[in-house]
This record gives structure tokens, sequence and C-alpha cells, in this order.
């Protein structure tokens, strides 16, 4: 339980640190939330009003612990531009950014393990080369254009799937999932490449390792040796990589929820952005580093879990 | 080669021979070069019986053992010869059939059981696996063999050790874990490879010990591989020394102690420490290396690091001959204690550049007891 309490203040301390730089991010930004809202519309009287409704005349630290006090108690102020708290906006577009991000490295894995599992077994093989070429291709492709390219093939031609719009998994999971099958094949194209490589190199090491000849020479088959023997102690990599590309995809899916006109957090962050209004930004970013510790948190529980010897060492410290 | 050992084995009748090895020959494909790593050993294996296989790092002894269990696999390895168990020839095998063979009928020690073991899988499911594999019975008894097989191998609290990972336990433990692994499904050839190396040294004798009280209880024969002759000596009943991949003296132990051809041989035996010199005597180490493999010298392999070395030797591969007692043979043209070999020292010594031995030594021991 130590080990839980010693995380828990790290997270209390990169929360603050995070938050507290993004506001100081924000503030660096040329305009300001009043001049933004009453650009075209009202006067100087306007943006004075605006400037007094928001008190954007406050120092900045003043107006980062007044959002910071906000937050400890629950609240986490609303957006300038259209008055939604930013805890029901987070409420409905967290869901879409979870299962876009949960659905895409799904799919990654599901082409990755297999691949890379098969790949080690003849390293240097025809199947090695070729899918390690074929996976790189996807690798190569940026995300938009293959976006584009998915749309321009299942929706417009083939009358497959619909290019836009998202419904929730709650009301319907199935159509949920077709509809954020393109979007996730976009963002899952990228890193198959990597997971396969990974697992790979990981698997062929292992395959070196005195346990395993020693597992041969047991007459375990090839099968069992790599999947009972192998298998486990040569997915750290990946799942620590696995673990930053979560952190990562909170807040990086915008390219493709632009392209798929979903309302994720990525989107949501960058609206804010542009139109200067910072509270919002600051809850989303708040969610985003909170995913991120979250999740390495969680990648060194797997740690332990598959590792008998790391779960030994922690109990002692 | 022109080793074989009929003669021997027809003389006990009673004697089932269990693994018969003939020029096994194996050798790597390599960027740099083909590595001749076994280069034509024949021997003959009975059951309950201990073979010895000595020499130093890249001899070629984990090479030839590993060689004929078949766990070496791949297109750039190279097997020649005839491997046959209980009459069967199994160098044709595939992995599949071998399959079969390892674990059940030979089965393997490694050297370091700090390696040897799954980090990330209990002991339990280590030792049952290949219970399960071969002698298809269930969890529960297997768990209970396993308990047994444990407890035979002298680990203390068996029952709680199953649901143990490798690294809660000493190096020492982890052997005997190892050699219960091994042991599990009554093979009927134990191959060690260097058991004890990676071991304190008060640990070794146990271990060793270990092995010939297993051994002698399952009439199981084993094929001892060590860089130190010291240790096959009271245990093997037949030693093969090689040197750069090939077999340079082959004998029964005490036709080897007794009257070893080799100049090798004698270097390894010297380099031993010995308890009865005075403190601070200089260790008698072979120098050089050991030749290179892809590359091998045009005469014996052994000139460069020989006391007894002459020109012919550097020119002309000496082939393995017979020697007077029976099963003993050796390649050397100036073999150790024959007028020749003598000689031969005897001019090194007096050009200056081979040192007489220690006024203590003799090429025959004198602890033979």
């Amino acid at each position: 339980m130590r080990f839980v309490r010693k995380k828990l203040v790290q997270l209390i301390v990169v929360m603050l640190c995070v938050t507290f730089f993004s506001f100081l991010l924000l503030e660096l930004l040329p305009g300001d939330t009043a001049t933004t809202l009453c650009a075209g519309a009202g006067g100087t009287e306007c943006i004075e009003q605006k400037t007094e409704e928001f008190h954007l005349n406050d120092p900045m630290p003043v107006r980062y612990v007044r959002w910071l006090g906000g937050v400890v108690t629950g609240d986490f102020g609303s957006s300038a531009r259209n008055a939604q708290p930013v805890s029901e906006a987070l409420q409905q577009r967290m869901p879409v950014t979870i299962e876009l991000l949960l659905y895409s490295q799904f799919l990654a894995l599901i082409i990755a393990v297999p691949v890379g599992i098969i790949a080690a077994q003849r390293a240097g093989g025809l199947f090695d080369r070729g899918s390690t070429g074929v996976l790189f291709l996807f690798l190569a492709i940026p995300n938009f254009m293959l976006a584009l390219v998915l749309i321009l093939i299942f929706p417009v031609k083939l009358k497959l799937l619909n290019a836009v719009g998202y419904t929730p998994f709650t009301e319907n999971p199935l159509k949920s999932l077709g509809s954020l099958l393109l979007p996730a094949i976009t963002l899952a194209a990228a890193e198959m490449a990597t997971y396969m490589r990974l697992l790979r190199t990981d698997l062929i090491a292992t395959m070196q390792e005195d346990y395993i000849t020693m597992a041969k020479a047991k007459g375990m088959s090839p099968r069992h040796i790599l999947l009972r023997h192998a298998f486990k102690p040569s997915s750290f990599s990946l799942i620590t990589v696995i673990g930053l590309n979560f952190g990562r995809l909170i807040g990086g899916t915008l390219l493709v929820e632009v392209i798929f006109s979903i309302n994720g957090l990525g989107k949501y962050t960058v609206d804010g952005i542009l139109g200067r209004d910072y509270i919002p930004v600051q809850g989303a970013i708040l969610v985003i580093a909170l995913g991120y510790v979250l999740v390495n948190f969680a990648v060194d529980m797997i740690y332990a879990a598959l590792d008998p010897r790391i779960r030994h060492a922690r109990s002692l410290v | 080669m022109t080793a074989t050992e009929a003669d021997t084995n027809l003389s006990v009748g009673q004697r089932a021979t269990l693994l018969e090895v003939v020029d096994l020959s194996t050798t790597f494909r390599t960027e740099r070069g083909m590595v001749h790593a076994v280069d034509g050993v024949t021997f003959t294996l009975d059951r309950g019986r201990t073979l010895g296989i000595v020499g130093e790092s890249g001899s070629g002894k984990t090479v030839l053992s590993r060689s004929i269990m078949g766990l070496l696999s791949g297109k750039n390895v190279i097997r020649t010869g005839s491997v046959k168990y209980e009459g069967t020839e199994i160098i044709g095998y595939s992995a599949k059939q071998m399959s079969n063979v390892w674990g059940a009928e030979m089965s393997m020690v490694f050297q370091d059981p700090m390696t040897s073991l799954n980090p990330v899988m209990k002991i339990g499911k280590q030792i049952t696996e290949s219970l399960r594999r071969h002698l298809g019975v269930d969890k529960d008894e297997a768990d209970k063999t396993a308990i047994a097989l444990l407890k035979s191998v002298g680990i203390p609290a068996p029952e709680q050790r199953l649901g143990e990972y490798p690294h809660q336990l000493s190096g020492g433990m982890r052997q005997r874990v190892t050699i219960s692994i091994a042991l599990a499904c009554g093979p009927k050839i134990l191959f060690a490879d260097e058991p004890t190396t990676a071991l304190d040294v008060t640990v070794q004798a146990q271990i060793l010990d270990l092995l010939d009280e297993q051994q002698r209880e399952r009439h199981m024969a084993m094929i001892l591989v060590t860089h130190d002759l010291g240790v096959v000596r009271t245990r093997a009943d037949e030693i093969i020394v090689m040197y750069g991949g090939k077999v340079v003296e082959q004998a029964p132990t005490s036709t080897l102690f007794a009257s070893m051809k080799m100049p090798y041989t004698e270097a390894l035996l010297r380099s031993i420490p010995r308890l009865d010199m005075p403190s601070h005597t200089r260790l008698d180490a072979i120098p050089g290396r050991p030749p290179n493999l892809i590359s091998p010298p045009a005469g014996c392999n052994f000139a460069a690091r020989c006391r007894y070395v002459q020109p012919r030797c550097l020119e002309e591969r000496p082939p393995l001959v017979a020697a007077a007692d029976p099963g003993h043979f050796y390649r050397c043209f100036f073999p150790v204690g024959t007028p020749e070999g003598d000689a031969a020292l005897q001019a090194n010594i007096s050009a200056g550049t081979a040192v007489a031995a220690p006024a203590t030594r003799s090429s025959t021991t004198s602890e033979e007891s």
C-alpha cells in the first residue's frame, strides 16, 4: 500500500505542475477571452464588460488559484463562449475519445501481436520481411491522408459505413463500433508497425535465453514454448509503449476527430484554444494529464502482474 | 575416425548399449566461414554408465552434448555422422519426433541455474508441464510427483516451493530444481552441461553427489560435461578429452589417469591447484588460447601451446590412434610417457622453449588411490 500512496503523491505533484504550466502557456498566447468574444460585435464596452465578468484583470496566479480552488471543490468552471459547464462537456466527450482510443489500440494489437509472433518464429524469413514492409507502409502514410482514402473507399464508393458522426456505445454498441471503425483504423495504422516490431524483437531475444532451450529439452512443443514461456517475458517493451501511446492519444486524436466530425476531447481542447476560452482547455488538460498518469500507473501494475521479480522487489520497498 | 569401441562392449556381455555416436560432426555456417565446432566424435554409452567430456572453453564440449541431443537447430547448423539411441538412428529426426525423446528419454541439466529457469513461471509449473506432456497425468498427480521429485533432490518444504518463483531460491536450490525437472520423466540419459560451474564452491560437491545418487537410483546413463578433470576423475567411467572440436584423448578413467598420452590432458591436469603443493606455488596454466575453428592450423591443433611440440606437429595433423590399453585412443605424435615424447620434451627444455616439470609432478599422477 506504500506503493499506492507514493504513486498518489506523485499524481498530485504532476497534476499541479501540468495545470500550472498549461495556464502559463495559455497566458502567453496573443489575444484574450474578451477581445475574441467581442470581435466584430461590441466595442470597448463589450470588452470591458467581459473582462470584468471573467476576472481577466486579476494577475495570473490569482486566477490559477481561483480555478484550482474550484476544481478541488468539484467546480470545473464554464465555457466563456456558450456557458456550458466544463464538467458537462467533458462527460459528453470523454467517452467518445476513450472508446476511440481503446478501439484503435485493440485493432492495432489484434494485427500486430499475431504478426509479431509469426514473424519472430522465422526471423529474416519471407513473412517477417513482407509483414514488416506492409506495416511500415501504413506507418509512413500520414493519418489524415489515410482517413480521406478510407472515406473515399468505404462510405463514398462502397456505400458502407458512415463517413461522419458518432453513435454512443450505450445506445447501440454495434452501431457505435461501426461509426468509429474508420477513425479507429486510421489511428491503428500508424501503431501496428511499432507494436509488431517491438514484440518481434523482444521475442527473438527471449528465444535465445537458456530457459527456452531448457523448455525445448523438456520436449515442449514450439507453440507451447512461444506462448507459455517466451510471450510473457517479451511483452514488456510493448506494454510500455502502449501505455505511452494511450497517454499521447487521449489528447492527440484531434486530426482524426476533425476529419470524421467526432466531438471528442481533442476537438474540444483545440476549439477552446482557438476561442481563447481558457477554462475548458484547463479542464481538458487536467483530464488528459490524469489519464496519462493513470495509464502509466496501470502499466506499472501490469509489469508487477507479469513479472514476480518486480512484485517482490516492490513489496520490500 | 579410427576409434570404435565394439571390442570393449563385447567383452562384458550383459551391458546394454544405450547410445552409440559414430563420427559425429557439427559445423556452424557463419558469415566469416564454417566453424567446425565438433569434428568426428565416436563413442558408446551403456546403461547406468557415466561419460565425462572434458575440455576448456571453446573446445566444443557443450556443442557436442547439445548436438547429440539434437538441440541445435537452424539452417546454419550442419550435423553429420550417426547418433543411435537404443539402436535407432535419431540424426534425421524432425523436431517433432525429437520432442518425444527430449525430457522423456534424454534430458539436460544446464550450466547456469540463474538463467535456465523461466523467471516468470512458477517452479511447480516448470516441473509439471513436462510430466503432463510426456506421461499424460492430470494436474493433481503431476503436483504430487513434483513434490516427490523436489523432496528427492533435497529441497526442504517442497509443497511450498511449487508456488514460488526461481528468484526466491538460492543458486544451489535452483540447480536442484533444474535437476528435478530433468529427472521428472525418468530419462535414460542425463546430460549435465557443467552443472556446477555457476555455483559456489561449497555447493558444487553437493550437486555432483546429488547427480551421482540419482544416477545410481535410476540406473541412468550420464554424460558429464566439465572443464575440470578432477570432477570426472571419481565420477566418470570413461573420459573424452576435447580440444578445438576434436577428441584428443579418449579412455576408461583409470587408464587415462594411469597412462595419459596426450600432452593436452597432462597440461589440463597440471593446471588444477593441488593441496599438497606448498603455498604460493605458481599455478601451471596453459599458455595461449584455443585455436581458431574457422581456419584451424595446418598441423596439430594444440601445437602452439604444447610443451612437446616438434616441427612435425606444425605440418601434419595427428590422427586418433589406439594405445596399448583397450579403449584408449589419443591424437599425438610424441605421446607423454613414451621414448618419443620424452625425447621431444627434453629437446624443448634444452632449447629453452619449454620449462621442466616441477619436481613433485609426474605425468602419471601420484595422488591416485
